[in-house]
């Protein structure tokens, strides 16, 4: 009995872990492809539950709620990025900034702190059923790598990629810099956006807490993927941002289950981060240190000396 | 083709560090020229390059390339005609990319990017084939992540990437100065040839006088921000790094100062 309810519990948790993967991406795309620490996501995170759910509440077809999430989302990561670029304004505070501005902006679109969405038809209703949310959102979500992994491919996905790696050399190239990042902010804002907008249809409400901490949740997903699954490739690394963020609802709910109390888990997530971050790090100092000194042996033994 | 007129440029203007850079430079480059520029500390060679590649913007004069007045036009626009080799090996390539990927990059310089794949089995094919042209065996590692190279693959595959689709105009700027000899004297070589073979004009900022000497067909001596001797084909011929040491001091009445200077082997 207890078997099954733990059961319950992690399919509930990898269906979370699918639709929190797509904010997962989106995070992904700032941070390591643009490297633009982009804070924005709490308040778009919340942009696209808020617009889902007024969508949906006001009759339009889930579906286009949705679609209406994700452009919300596009709109919000374009703005950061306008500011950051034209504006000069340091990326974190552009993120920040937007964040607060798009607080206001969601008690707007919603008109309340809180929306239900209880006894509407939303775009998961039709997928009630034991397994059939959960494959289906397994689709939904290798599609949506499959196209972020083919856009990352296209003369405008390498010039992004690049925008990240080494601005000075694309700009001699002949691309606007300024260009790439507002795409690529945009994009990634849209994505969260549109997970935003799923769980909000997932939970059954939108409310204007739920995006608070979202960066850090993403953060923790791409660097707990990246760290256990690889990141030698692209393809390889949204993989990896996937099933981290699956991986990380999981982690959650154990936590739950062994009675932690549910106001710790944002410290939880913090600690998380923080003990991914430094592992990696710690480890390949030391990885470097002993390969240096065996070559450093090494090279005594022989007797010879290279020259400088 | 390159065309500099009257060009200035002041650096912290209005503090205590003052400074022109750049002091009416005229410069008149002809389809086809290779020019070297040689200078001490702070002469003004690199902010000239930066001037001409939109880097920087001149405070006073023009630049035109092909007639056209680009003084003020944004140096991503700009680079539709100018293909650059930075110094710093790491400048010139995406070190997370792979080398086809950087190719890539490079391919559609001047075009306008779209949501087209960069990489098809033919821009492979044609890639390969340009990479064996450099006989570095960067041909069979092209899926290789640039960053694993070493300075002087990532100076040629730079290089490469900087020429392949025949800009108007090339600047290096002393983009063999941080290579060890062996390597910095194969760039040197590769440069030679690929500047040869596509006729390509070309802007070369160098530390090295020999290099200076032995490349291009005229050369230019620059120092404190002005253009102080300019060496044509016929004198080019019989120069040598002893006269080009005399002619600065005679000029300058002071010695030649520059603490990374090679004057040749």
């Amino acid at each position: 009995m207890l078997g099954g309810a733990f059961l319950d519990v992690l399919l509930k948790s990898f269906e979370a872990g699918l639709i929190y993967a797509i904010m997962a991406l989106g995070v992904y795309m700032t941070f390591r492809i643009l490297d633009f620490p982009d804070l924005t996501v709490d308040g778009s995170f919340t942009t696209g539950a808020a617009i889902a759910a007024v969508s949906i509440v006001n009759g339009l077809p889930p579906i286009i709620g949705t679609i209406l999430a994700f452009a919300g989302g596009c709109i919000a990561g374009a703005l950061t990025g306008i500011m950051h670029t034209k504006g000069k304004i340091n990326p974190l505070l552009s993120g920040i900034l937007m964040m607060i501005a798009l607080y206001s902006i969601n008690l707007r679109i919603m008109g309340k702190s809180n929306i239900s969405l209880l006894n509407q038809d939303t775009l998961l209703t039709p997928l009630a059923g034991q397994y059939t949310l959960a494959i289906i959102m397994l689709i939904f979500i290798l599609v949506i790598r499959l196209l972020l992994n083919l856009f990352l491919r296209t003369e405008v996905g390498l010039a992004l990629r690049a925008t990240g790696d080494n601005p000075r050399m694309i700009r001699s190239f002949g691309v606007h810099t300024d260009h790439t990042i507002i795409i690529g902010v945009s994009l990634s804002n849209g994505l969260v956006a549109l997970s935003g907008g799923l769980v909000a249809q997932y939970q059954g409400y939108a409310d204007i807490q739920s995006g608070v901490g979202m960066i850090v949740i993403g953060l923790a997903s791409v660097i707990i993927g990246e760290a256990i699954f690889g990141h030698k490739t692209i393809a390889r690394t949204t993989m990896a941002v996937i099933l981290g963020a699956v991986l990380y609802r999981i982690i959650i709910a154990i936590a739950l289950q062994l009675e932690l109390n549910a106001t710790d888990l944002k410290l939880l997530t913090a600690g998380i981060v923080i003990i991914a971050l430094i592992l990696p790090m710690t480890e390949r100092s030391l990885r470097e240190r002993s390969i240096s000194r065996k070559r450093a042996d090494e090279l005594l033994r022989k007797g010879g000396h290279l020259d400088a | 083709m390159l065309k500099a007129e009257q060009v200035c440029k002041l650096f912290n203007a209005g503090t205590a560090d003052e400074k022109f850079a750049l002091q009416h430079v005229n410069l008149e480059l002809h389809e086809g020229d290779f020019v070297t520029i040689i200078g001490s500390n702070g002469a003004g060679k690199s902010t000239l390059m930066n001037v001409i590649s939109g880097v920087m913007i001149p405070d006073i004069g023009t630049i035109r390339i092909q007639g056209m007045d680009v003084t003020t036009m944004p140096e991503h626009v700009r680079s539709k005609w100018i293909g650059r080799v930075f110094q710093d090996p790491m400048a010139g390539t995406a070190p997370s990319m792979t080398i086809e990927e950087n190719l890539a990059l490079a391919f559609a310089r001047g075009g306008r990017r779209g949501l087209r794949l960069g990489l098809g089995r033919r821009r492979r094919e044609w890639f390969r084939s340009q990479l064996e042209d450099l006989g570095l065996g960067l041909e069979d590692r092209l899926t290789a992540r640039v960053g694993l190279l070493s300075g002087g693959e990532r100076q040629a595959l730079s290089l490469l990437m900087a020429t392949f689709m025949k800009p108007s105009l090339l600047l290096l700027d002393e983009h063999t100065a941080a290579l060890d000899p062996a390597r910095a004297e194969m760039v040197t070589r590769l440069t030679e040839r690929i500047v040869r073979d596509s006729a390509l004009t070309t802007l070369m900022v160098t530390h090295n006088m020999e290099q200076a000497i032995r490349l291009g067909n005229r050369l230019i001596m620059m120092d404190k921000g002005r253009i102080i001797l300019d060496i044509g084909p016929d004198e080019k011929g019989i120069l040598t790094v002893d006269k080009l040491l005399r002619e600065f001091e005679r000029l300058r009445g002071e010695k030649f100062v520059d603490d990374r200077v090679v004057l040749g082997s």
